[in-house]
């Protein structure tokens, strides 16, 4: 059980506190609400793009990293199709410093041309870093487009283009802090060694002064229910051919995402699920095989990829995939199957609760899902899964006109 | 409200540091165990360290094909039975090799302690080597290098690492797919044998310590011939390639390249390792760095820059990597030299210096947040063979090192001419 504090400013910011006395830190988790997702097609990998700048100075303060570390914090952030989190973490002493920097880069940036320019460079090197020049690196860039035809996921966080992100501007910059980065879109989690009423006066001090901003009213299009299969061909320079299928599956917030999540676990949550054992082990096809989803906040996708074994051919492939779908659809799963991944959900929950700062990271994005609570109910959620739904959920998820697949073939076969 | 002035902080340099002490047994057949009782979390990770690592093989590959098949069946459990039994209790059973040891670790909800020992002894006592097995996973091994060798930074760390210390030493030699091809089960067998069946283990157990540890892990494992380790090794010498400089050419698309300069570098005995520590955080260790700074801060030449000194037992090197920009690679190395020659000439200002000293000493405070991190603190004094002040050494290093013995480090280690300069593009 995760106990927390929460109270809301007169400006609309949401505050929520988690006391842990048993660690000398305290953690600052600032999350806005604006991820990928709500960036205009034309200018993609801004809001990405933008978590570079907001290290770049802030209005009153030349530099982030330093007075942090000086304080003898250490800090990160990230941005997802859904969302950007910044966290910092520093001794519990100290944490006056990060409300000082968190408040003042939420009030307003230096907005320094010199900061847009290196990070645009920066950014362009990620890209081809992990999109590029890695074999396969392309591809949640080509099943992202074939995937969805409407909603935002189409792109990728990093952008869809290098030359969206190469001709972002200042006044871009400006428009994009304006409309997103107001304490009402946005969510304070303290943790650690601190109490409420010090943060409670804390956030009075440094938070409470900056204006509201107004509400982001996310009104983004709905993608259409897929009703026919698709597919793309590829061929690149990598060395073995690789077959990827996603199937759109539910909101975060839905009870079916439990069902999905757990779909996915028994699919290939380890060496005994049963791709693994099936494809690899049994019938020796792939070379390995995986299935996930992304945990996005609207529909996303459950995806099985896999790299096959040199010699075998892809519709032979696909075809023993599809069995192994078929069997869960026909058959079901067993008892101990499902307890298996009740009980491996319950254990990842606890190792991800030792850190006080996924703890912090945590309560917020719960908190962005509508409610912080949701962090000590999770598990129950999990576990009133049943197998009858589990096989339902299988036959509705793993319709073929559901499916989006990407043929990945080696050039050099 | 005055935003431009910074709040009043504690220095971090005055906050009071300890690493929580350990406990230690021993098992009736001598074999060290090292507990860590903390946590708040019903969580336990058990570490069990066999001197098996690629130090000891006589062929490439047999050490890591012998260390990953110890969950690929025993006399009574198939692959299938021993993955479905730790996944069935939500335990992670993991196993990694590397050059003079060779770990087991096991990460569970306490409640399934129990159960799960029974199958760690299985694994390191009784592990059959199955043909087809073997056969999966030469296939499967061959096939991930095939992925692996197409990344250019793959190839720069395996070519590095070949250059400082030579490909017939266990730090510098790389796998081939014939190696694999060559894998026999015999081989592995015999390996099992002798290093960990008789081998030299030691045990590393952190989180809620349970009543009666001692005499779990003594029926698990205290009767079986595995011994009390020397920890040392046989020295085997190194053999560095004498040419320094190397542009390498792997992937004819890639777009960026792979930079490596490194240079030998002693161990964690040598009397300058400590004070190096706080010359590479200044140098490339943080965020704030110099390479960070000016490089990707200032020039945007690339995502990442850092430079550590890699954690070998025997002896080291002092690396800087990056990733850089295919048009900027020159200029990107002229500038790690330029820095180099700064720190060799110019004193580190008050300023920077006490913000590292700041940041090492947070950085050393929010790692200590858990069992598992002060474990791993422990971890890597036992086997490295160090004094149990060594912690507290660093930290005084980390309060007093001046300005004057940074720039004198400087000028003995961060020498141009005695780097190794690597790109594969």
């Amino acid at each position: 059980m995760i106990q927390f504090e929460r109270f809301v400013l007169a400006n609309g910011l949401r505050v929520l506190v988690h006391e842990d006395k048993s660690t000398p830190m305290a953690v600052v988790n600032v999350l806005y609400d604006v991820g990928a997702r709500d960036e205009d097609p034309a200018k993609t990998g801004f809001a990405h793009l933008f978590e570079h700048l907001m290290f770049g100075g802030s209005i009153n303060i030349p530099v982030y990293d330093e007075p942090l570390q000086q304080a003898g914090g250490e800090n990160n952030a990230y941005t997802t199709n859904d969302l950007t989190n910044y966290y910092c973490q520093l001794p519990a002493e100290n944490i006056e410093t990060a409300f000082w920097l968190e408040s003042d880069r939420m009030l307003s940036l230096a907005f320094s041309k010199k900061s847009l320019e290196v990070q645009r460079k920066v950014v362009c090197e990620e890209f081809k870093e992990h999109y590029i020049n890695k074999p396969y690196g392309d591809v949640w860039h080509k099943m992202r487009t074939l995937a969805y035809t409407t909603h935002p996921y189409r792109w990728m966080t990093i952008g869809a283009s290098l030359s969206h992100v190469e001709e972002a501007t200042l006044e871009d910059v400006k428009a994009f802090f304006f409309k997103h980065y107001t304490p009402c879109n946005a969510i304070l989690v303290v943790a650690g060694n601190i109490t409420t009423d010090q943060i409670k006066a804390l956030a009075e001090k440094w938070f409470a002064p900056i204006p509201a901003g107004e509400k982001y009213d996310r009104n983004l299009p709905v993608e259409p229910r897929q009703t026919e299969s698709r597919s793309m061909e590829v061929t690149a320079n990598v060395p073995l051919d690789a077959l990827y299928k996603c199937w759109h599956i539910y909101p975060r917030t839905d009870m079916r995402y439990y069902v999905a999540d757990l779909i996915t676990e028994i699919l290939s949550g380890g060496g005994s699920s049963r791709l693994f054992q099936k494809l690899v082990k049994e019938q020796q096809l792939f070379s390995n095989i995986e299935c996930y989803h992304l945990g996005s906040t609207d529909a996303g996708l459950l995806t099985i990829e896999g790299k096959l074994v040199k010699g075998i051919k892809m519709d032979a492939a696909e075809k023993a995939v599809n069995e192994v779908l078929k069997e869960l659809i026909d058959h079901g799963i067993t008892v101990r199957e499902l307890e298996k991944v009740k009980n491996k959900t319950e254990s990842m929950i606890a190792f991800e609760d030792m850190s006080v700062m996924s703890r912090a990271a945590s309560l917020a994005m719960y908190e962005l899902l509508g409610d912080a609570e949701l962090i000590n109910i999770e598990l129950q959620r999990y576990q009133a899964v049943t197998a009858q739904q589990l096989q339902d959920e299988c036959r509705i998820i793993f319709d073929e006109h559901n499916c989006n697949t990407l043929y990945y073939h080696s050039n050099n076969n | 409200m005055h935003r431009k002035k910074a709040p009043v902080i504690k220095d971090a340099v005055e906050f009071n540091l300890q690493l929580k002490p350990y406990e230690y047994f021993e098992l009736d057949n001598g074999v060290p165990v090292y507990t860590i009782d903390a946590g708040t979390q019903e969580v336990i990770q058990l570490e069990l360290v066999f001197y098996a690592g690629n130090w000891f093989e006589k062929d490439r590959s047999v050490a890591a094909a012998t260390n990953f098949m110890l969950k690929n069946g025993t006399s009574n459990r198939t692959a299938f039975q021993l993955n479905e039994q730790f996944e069935y209790y939500g335990a992670y059973c993991s196993r990694s090799c590397f050059n003079e040891t060779a770990v087991i670790n096991l990460s569970t909800l306490n409640k399934h302690l129990h159960e799960l020992l029974s199958m760690v002894e299985d694994m390191i006592t009784d592990s059959i080597f199955p043909e087809e097995e073997l056969a999966i996973y030469k296939q499967n091994s061959k096939q991930r290098l095939k992925v692996s060798l197409q990344k250019s930074d793959f190839v720069a760390a395996r070519l590095i690492d070949a250059s400082l210390y030579g490909i017939h030493h266990p730090y510098g030699t790389y796998t081939h797919a014939e190696d694999i091809d060559a894998l026999q089960t015999e081989q592995l067998k015999t390996f099992f044998n002798q290093y960990y069946l008789q081998g030299h283990c030691v045990i590393f157990v952190s989180g809620k310590i349970p009543a009666g540890l001692q005499v779990l892990l003594n029926k698990h494992f205290g009767n079986h011939s595995m011994r009390k380790p020397s920890f040392a090794v046989e020295p085997i010498s190194v053999q560095p390639l004498t040419e320094k400089r190397s542009r390498v050419q792997n992937d004819p698309d890639g777009v960026q390249g792979s930079i490596r300069i490194a240079r030998p570098f002693p161990n964690r005995h040598h009397p300058d390792f400590m004070k190096a520590m706080v010359l590479n955080t200044l140098f490339g260790g943080y965020f704030g760095s110099r390479l960070m700074s000016n490089i990707r801060e200032d020039k945007g030449y690339t995502y990442g820059i850092h430079s550590y000194v890699q954690n070998h037992l025997q002896q080291s090197a002092w690396m800087i990597s990056t990733e850089a920009g295919k048009d900027v690679i020159e200029a990107s190395i002229e500038e790690i030299y330029k820095e180099m020659k700064l720190l060799r000439e110019e004193l580190v200002g008050e300023e920077e210096l006490s913000l590292v000293r700041n940041y090492l000493m947070g950085t050393i405070l929010g790692d200590l947040d858990g069992p598992f991190q002060i474990m791993g603190r422990w971890k890597n004094i036992v086997l490295n063979q160090l004094n149990s002040d060594y912690f507290y050494d660093t930290i005084k290093t980390i309060k007093t090192i001046s300005a004057e013995e940074l720039r004198e480090l400087a000028k003995t280690y961060l020498v141009e001419k005695e780097f190794y300069e690597l790109v594969v593009v």
